[in-house]
This record gives C-alpha cells, sequence and structure tokens, in this order.
C-alpha cells in the first residue's frame, strides 16, 4: 500500500490476539485483567458467510449484522500495542465472522470446565481457519477441578495445542497465558498455508 | 457534544462533500471513502481543515491527537466502528488526519514482532 509507506515509521504496530469461549466464560475479566485501559466496547458491521443457503447466482450468501466488541490494549514498546479483542459470547453464529480472524497473530479459547461444550464452537473455527490458538481453562471458584489432559481428552485438542490453567481475574495469570500463546506461535511456526478446499466458508 | 449545530448543513469544502452528525452520515453513507479497519492507525497530520468542523468530526480529530486507532476512536465516542471510519474518512479527505492500515508485520510467522511481544509481555509479569 505506497500511500502510506511514508508513515510507517512514525506509527506503532497493532498487533491483535482474540479472546473466544463461551458466554459467561470469562472473556471480558481476562481482557480487563491485562489491558492499562479499561475495556472498551464498539460495534462492527461484521460479514457472515451464508449457511447451507443454496445461492442461484453462484454467489456465497452474506449476511451483515452488528456486533459489539470488547477490546483491551497493552503497549508492548513504543512502537508495538497489543490489542485483545473478545470474541462475541452471546451470538452463537459469532464464529462466521472471518474479519475477527483477520489479522490476528492467534487466540485464547478460556475454558469453563463446568460447560466444556460452550468452547467445542470456538475450537471447530480456529482448527478450520488454521488460527494458532491455545486453550485456557479458567478455575472458577468452587469448579470441579480437571486436569489438564482430562480436559485435552475432552476437546480431542491436537497435540501441538497448549492447555493451561488460569485465573482470569488475575493479571498475572493472564499474563502468563498471552506468554505462552506467543511462545507456543514462536517455538511452532505457522505451517505454510495449503492452497486446498476444506476451508470452510 | 451538544445538539448545537447539529441540524446545521456545514460544508467543508466540495471535494470532501457535507460534513454531517454521525448518526445521519450512517444513515447515508456507509462505505468510508478511505478503506478502515478497526486497528487501522489515524493520526492527525496538524493540518486544521477550513471551515467549521461539524462536532463529531471535531472530537474525532481531537481524539486523533496522539496516534491510535479506529477501534479505540469509536469506543470513545461511543459511535458504531462502521460511523467512525465515516467520519474519519471525512478528516483523511482533507488532509487533518492522515491513516495507515494495521501492519502487515502482523504475521503470526514474524520472529522479531513475536520476540518483541515476548519481551514485552515478560515485563508485566
Amino acid at each position: 500500500m505506497p500511500a502510506y509507506n511514508s508513515d510507517s515509521d512514525h506509527l506503532p504496530h497493532a498487533l491483535k490476539i482474540l479472546i473466544a469461549g463461551g458466554f459467561g466464560v470469562g472473556k471480558t475479566t481476562f481482557i480487563t485483567a491485562t489491558s492499562e485501559i479499561t475495556p472498551l466496547r464498539t460495534e462492527e458491521l461484521l460479514t457472515a458467510a451464508g449457511t447451507g443457503v443454496d445461492d442461484l447466482a453462484g454467489v456465497e450468501a452474506k449476511t451483515t449484522t452488528t456486533v459489539a466488541l470488547d477490546f483491551g490494549r497493552i503497549t508492548i514498546d513504543p512502537a508495538t500495542m497489543l490489542y485483545l479483542f473478545g470474541t462475541p459470547g452471546q451470538d452463537r453464529f459469532w464464529f462466521l465472522w472471518d474479519e475477527l480472524c483477520h489479522g490476528a497473530l492467534g487466540a485464547v479459547v478460556l475454558v469453563d470446565t463446568r460447560r466444556l461444550p460452550d468452547c467445542f464452537a470456538a475450537v471447530d473455527f480456529f482448527e478450520s481457519r488454521r488460527m494458532r490458538f491455545l486453550v485456557a481453562v479458567n478455575e472458577f471458584d468452587g469448579a470441579h477441578r480437571y486436569e489438564p489432559h482430562e480436559v485435552r481428552q475432552a476437546l480431542g485438542l491436537r497435540p501441538e495445542v497448549p492447555i493451561v490453567t488460569c485465573d482470569a481475574r488475575h493479571q498475572r495469570s493472564a499474563t502468563v497465558v498471552l506468554l505462552t500463546l506467543v511462545q507456543t506461535l514462536l517455538t511452532h511456526p505457522a505451517r505454510t498455508h495449503p492452497i486446498q478446499a476444506g476451508n470452510p466458508t | 457534544m451538544t445538539a448545537g449545530g447539529a441540524h446545521q448543513e456545514a460544508w467543508l469544502d466540495e471535494a470532501a462533500g457535507r460534513l454531517v452528525r454521525p448518526y445521519t452520515v450512517s444513515a447515508g453513507r456507509t462505505r468510508p471513502t478511505t478503506a478502515m479497519e478497526l486497528l487501522s492507525w489515524v493520526v492527525a497530520t496538524g493540518v486544521r481543515p477550513r471551515g467549521r468542523l461539524e462536532p463529531d468530526h471535531d472530537v474525532a480529530l481531537r481524539l486523533c491527537g496522539a496516534a491510535t486507532t479506529v477501534a479505540e476512536v469509536a469506543a470513545r465516542m461511543r459511535l458504531p466502528a462502521a460511523v467512525t471510519k465515516v467520519v474519519l474518512s471525512d478528516l483523511v479527505a482533507v488532509g487533518a488526519v492522515r491513516t495507515r492500515p494495521p501492519s502487515p508485520a502482523a504475521d503470526p510467522t514474524d520472529r522479531t514482532i513475536l520476540e518483541r511481544l515476548l519481551a514485552g509481555l515478560q515485563q508485566r509479569l
């Protein structure tokens, strides 16, 4: 984008990590704990790929929906800002919105073991998009503690997907989750994306 | 953001078109003239547009005093991102704001960026 090249030395890099998981699993809590600003909310128009609709014109059916997004920010250094975007938890179709993934480094899937199936959609989605992610079990007070390997088995996670436990309310604990994700990105570089069918839209 | 002047039709110049209240803008123009994403950077250039700015454009311009993102401007103005992009692109059109898309360096395979991120996060522990 040549029009902007002259500015590139002066504006920071904005990096994005997605915080996903079911409704009420603690996404905004996680963002609050790690963000240097009170989480902000905006509404964005997102385009959802049509599902199961045969379009006679051969064009994918698309719908546009306004979705509330919560986000926070961490200043990494003067030239780098990390933004954490919570995926909309109230809408069970959030995973249709590719725009959320666009430009994201990776994702944290928060899991409440009392409602494990709530995170299935997020896991499936990131796997299908080859988005790098880890699973973070948010240890709610009073929740039965499962061992990470039990959760891994229940979710059918691939071996390279890390699974960690955290307390999303605490800055240090939530930051360690982000660190683990970044370490994973460094130690297991993304495989090149084969151009093939099977990329659901 | 008072109601004062909200219903006046202020023209910035011929090229920029009319700058109106963003909720009006959102009804009329849903596509910004400059492509922007939530994490596009926006920053005031220091160029003060001729003529009087509509209140929301004025607020947006002040929010761009230091480099920030479209998402933050939208949240702080309590406006939908789509509306905010229209307002910001008006400001870009008159040279008051410049914008840059999210860094292409936001690539999950870019080790330099990831190592910087790792170091920054470790400092927060």
